[in-house]
């Protein structure tokens, strides 16, 4: 799951929006708040990228992947990340004062067959402003849930392919945060490959690892029209993500025991990319995005990853934002109970 | 209950997740092999050893020893160390210089499967 979601780029809002930056973050998090211009349109579409996708560590052949913390993953499994939390600040701007905006998730993926899950993701959202005349505003997001179905693994080639669909269901979280009353369908197309197959003289290529997803959000409404008559389109966008990992632990197991003492031995730097383009209602072409360089741990139950927020354009944003993430392998915890699939064994 | 607070919410959760945890076993991965992983070793080992993060059910744990033309060099007498149900053994044929890849496939204790291949050298 690990990934726990979220995918999800945060969208840059412009110097007189209230928000410098949307979460970018955990399955659920959006942060439908002040929604009034185009910028938080976009961010209200692009938050919904990716949806509850939980994302999922996972195997092919002798690969073990990682969940990713801020793009989806290809794979479908038992687990729970509890919590996620990101933190980003946006300074001051245009009269708007500067925030800081903290989000904590929990995403839960569940086997109901070998093959297909479901996945569920709730965030909860506190914006402060920390210039004159604090204030706080707190609650739920919309409420997340997606499936997931894997269609191949290749064990030599260390490759899979996935299909999966997610719906952010409008009006269930907190009116506080202005949240969307009309709901977001994403399908997407997801990959896993590593590069364990490439030639043995080079071995300290052979650690690398993609992991990515390619999905499109259909908003259920073309466009909201606020209390004052303001009229937002609710454009469909393209989401794009991107994990590139070197496995420290493949590494040590699979190419050259370098004798890499704990508890790097299990570690596993990555970078991310997740960017959103939306592709018409006169925001075609405003992609946002963010790049995320980072490092997970991974054990035998669970695994621990940070992440820088890296706004990878200024219309993303301008402030460095950090995710970190506590994510449990359920069905490594619990094999022969909640952490194996309904129907068809292991 | 619409708006728990963080904390019990979290709280609830892990507690509803560990509540009757069975004693926890999980995918056994390669920690270390004798000889090392990508290795070059000056004598011809009469033995490989491999051990694994995780107790492993000997009847469905194997390991293969190739040459670089394919052939088997092992004994074939795969056998989980009874004194430590992580280690995996086999013994060896007399190995001359060369490469040589290691195949194997384990299931842990709690019927997870996991597998993988390495090289090892040994020095002319």
């Amino acid at each position: 799951m690990h990934p726990s979601a979220f995918r999800r780029a945060i969208p840059a809002l412009r110097p007189h929006h209230r928000l410098a930056w949307q979460s970018a973050f955990s399955c659920v998090c959006s942060v439908f708040f002040c929604l009034r211009t185009e910028a938080i349109l976009l961010t209200c579409a692009s938050v919904l990228v990716v949806g509850a996708d939980a994302a999922a560590h996972g195997f092919a052949g002798q690969r073990f992947f990682p969940a990713t913390l801020v793009t989806d993953d290809p794979f479908v499994a038992d687990e729970m990340s509890l919590p996620t939390i990101t933190l980003v600040p946006n300074p001051a701007s245009d009269g708007s004062p500067s925030t800081v905006e903290y989000d904590v998730s929990v995403d839960i993926s569940k086997r109901i067959t070998t093959n297909l899950d479901i996945e569920i993701s709730s965030t909860w959202q506190n914006i402060k402003t920390t210039g004159p005349g604090n204030s706080s505003v707190t609650g739920f997001a919309n409420l997340d849930v997606g499936s997931k179905y894997l269609l191949l693994v290749n064990a030599p080639h260390e490759f899979l392919l996935s299909v999966g669909v997610d719906a952010e269901i409008g009006g269930t979280g907190s009116s506080s945060l202005g949240v969307d009353h009309f709901s977001t369908i994403s399908p997407g197309l997801f990959f896993g490959k590593g590069l364990g197959d490439l030639p043995r003289n080079l071995p300290l290529l052979r650690p690398f690892a993609v992991t990515g997803v390619l999905s499109m959000d259909f908003p259920t409404q073309n466009k909201t029209t606020s209390d004052s008559g303001d009229v937002e389109w609710n454009p469909h966008v393209l989401g794009t993500g991107l994990a590139i990992e070197y496995s420290i632990p493949y590494l040590q197991a699979s190419v050259m025991d370098l004798g890499i003492p704990k508890p790097f031995n299990r570690m596993i730097p990555l970078v991310e990319f997740n960017f959103q383009t939306p592709v018409d209602r006169g925001q075609r072409g405003l992609t946002t995005g963010i790049i995320c360089p980072g490092i997970i741990w991974s054990t035998t139950y669970f695994q621990i990853g940070f992440e820088a927020l890296i706004p990878a354009n200024p219309r993303t944003g301008h402030n460095v934002g950090a995710i970190g993430q506590l994510h449990f392998y359920l069905d490594d915890m619990f094999p022969h109970t909640i952490g194996k699939p309904l129907f068809g064994g292991r | 209950m619409r708006n728990p607070s963080v904390p019990s919410y979290a709280t609830l959760l892990l507690v509803l997740s560990w509540a009757g945890a069975p004693p926890a076993v999980a995918h056994a991965f390669l920690d270390h092999a004798a000889p090392r992983v990508g290795s070059t070793v000056s004598q011809a080992p009469s033995e490989l050893a491999l051990s694994f993060t995780q107790n492993l059910e000997p009847a469905f744990s194997s390991v293969e020893v190739f040459d670089e033309k394919g052939v088997k060099v092992d004994k074939g007498d795969v056998q989980v160390d009874p004194n430590d149900g992580a280690l995996l053994r086999v013994s060896l044929n007399p190995l001359p210089p060369g490469t040589y890849k290691v195949v194997w496939h384990v299931v842990s204790v709690d019927t997870h499967p996991t597998e993988g291949d390495f090289t090892f050298q040994v020095a002319p």
